[in-house]
């Protein structure tokens, strides 16, 4: 049988034998993983404007609404979020190490480190749901349309009246609050943190979103591991799917100091 | 001329043009996952010491360069062909256009005073 690539490509110099995975249009294995791996990067790049674009916004409003942001950041948990972070760069560990182990073909390790890396994953999602139901708790769900209603005015809970908590707090001394600001302005500026919180949900829901997509990736990855499909020659699906998981993961390595770390320290005097 | 030979492998491996190698070692990995864990232990105290301004400076430095490490060594960057690397730069550079040239629009505001 006479394959058409070899009518139209005579100086080829490695793999003379057709690997199953060869596309027709590539002249061999390493041109094709070259051409995968940059479409990944182009559509990458795609994702590094739609996130850069969020925190451009993110950073304007911090300017604009400081006292307001420092009270929402302050009020998300600053352990969860450390340990999620801990949780993450680990399975970006065990995504790399299951590309290791595709590019050995070593069957068992390949799935073994994919279905670690997804524990990680449902770990850091299982986590990051524990963090909105204290927020859907707490009433600082933005807008009026889901949850209870966000608790600026005390319409959070009928039978707790108050202005709220985040406006309480910013006056409470033993919060670290100034109780010589006064009340009208504390209400305004908890009505701002709204804004943080429509951003907080935004950003983390939509990286949250790539998680669960990931997720369904590493499944896809993991079964095509256990029919022994990827080796030294052709490893690229699970080295794209690990581009992916990285990248999510560097995602997160941003939101975690800009949303949680970066308003929390104290100012003296 | 086996020295020659010797050279041009090893230069051949510095390079990564070759796909045998092109990836780091298992003990390099996790050399920067640990790199990785102290960047975020670090983070994570320094939020906690009032530096003032530069709060979010040393967060997002610190963050750059787990990122850059991210990318240079799980993400293949390192070890990747030329044009890959000319991409990622692309986008990276990208994104600093988009976050200096609008905060410095922003920052400066407050710096005119309009009589």
């Amino acid at each position: 049988m006479v394959k058409r690539r070899d009518l139209v490509s005579t100086n080829q110099t490695t793999t003379t034998e057709h690997h199953p995975a060869l596309a027709h249009h590539f002249d061999n294995m390493e041109q094709q993983q070259g051409a995968s791996t940059f479409g990944m990067w182009v559509f990458m790049l795609t994702e590094i404007m739609m996130f850069g674009g969020l925190f451009a916004a993110y950073l304007i409003y911090r300017l604009k609404y400081y006292d307001a942001f420092k009270a929402g950041s302050t009020s998300i948990s600053v352990s969860w979020g450390f340990a999620n972070t801990l949780v993450l760069i680990a399975s970006s560990l065990t995504m790399a190490l299951a590309v290791w182990a595709a590019q050995r073909g070593d069957r068992k390790k390949q799935v073994t480190f994919l279905i670690l890396t997804m524990i990680l994953g449902a770990v850091f999602l299982g986590v990051k749901a524990k963090e909105y139901k204290d927020k859907w708790e707490e009433c600082h769900i933005p807008g009026h349309v889901i949850g209870k209603g966000f608790n600026t005015w005390g319409g959070c809970d009928v039978n707790n009246p108050k202005l709220g908590n985040i406006a309480d707090e910013m006056r409470d001394p033993k919060e670290h609050g100034d109780p010589s600001i006064p009340e009208v302005s504390a209400i305004q500026t908890a009505k701002q943190t709204e804004i943080f919180f429509s951003f907080y949900f935004a950003m983390t829901g939509l990286h949250a979103f790539h998680m669960v997509i990931g997720l369904g990736l590493l499944t896809w990855l993991t079964l095509r591991a256990r029919s022994g499909e990827f080796g030294p020659a052709y490893y690229t699906p699970v080295e794209l799917g690990g581009l992916y998981w990285h990248f999510v993961d560097i995602v997160w390595i941003y939101l975690f100091p800009l949303l949680y770390l970066i308003s929390r320290h104290q100012h003296h005097g | 001329m086996a020295n020659q030979m010797q050279s041009h492998s090893s230069q051949a491996q510095d390079h990564s043009k070759s796909s045998e190698h092109a990836h780091p070692t298992l003990g390099l990995y996790f050399t920067i996952f640990g790199a990785l864990i102290v960047g975020t232990c670090m983070t994570w105290a320094i939020a906690f010491v009032d530096l003032g301004a530069f709060n979010p400076v040393v967060a997002l430095a610190i963050a750059c360069i787990k990122a850059t490490l991210v990318i240079l060594y799980f993400m293949h960057v390192r070890y990747s062909d030329r044009m890959t690397m000319v991409t990622v730069a692309a986008g990276f550079f990208w994104l600093l256009i988009l976050i200096t040239l609008s905060l410095s629009d922003y920052l400066s505001r407050s710096l005119i005073t309009v009589h």
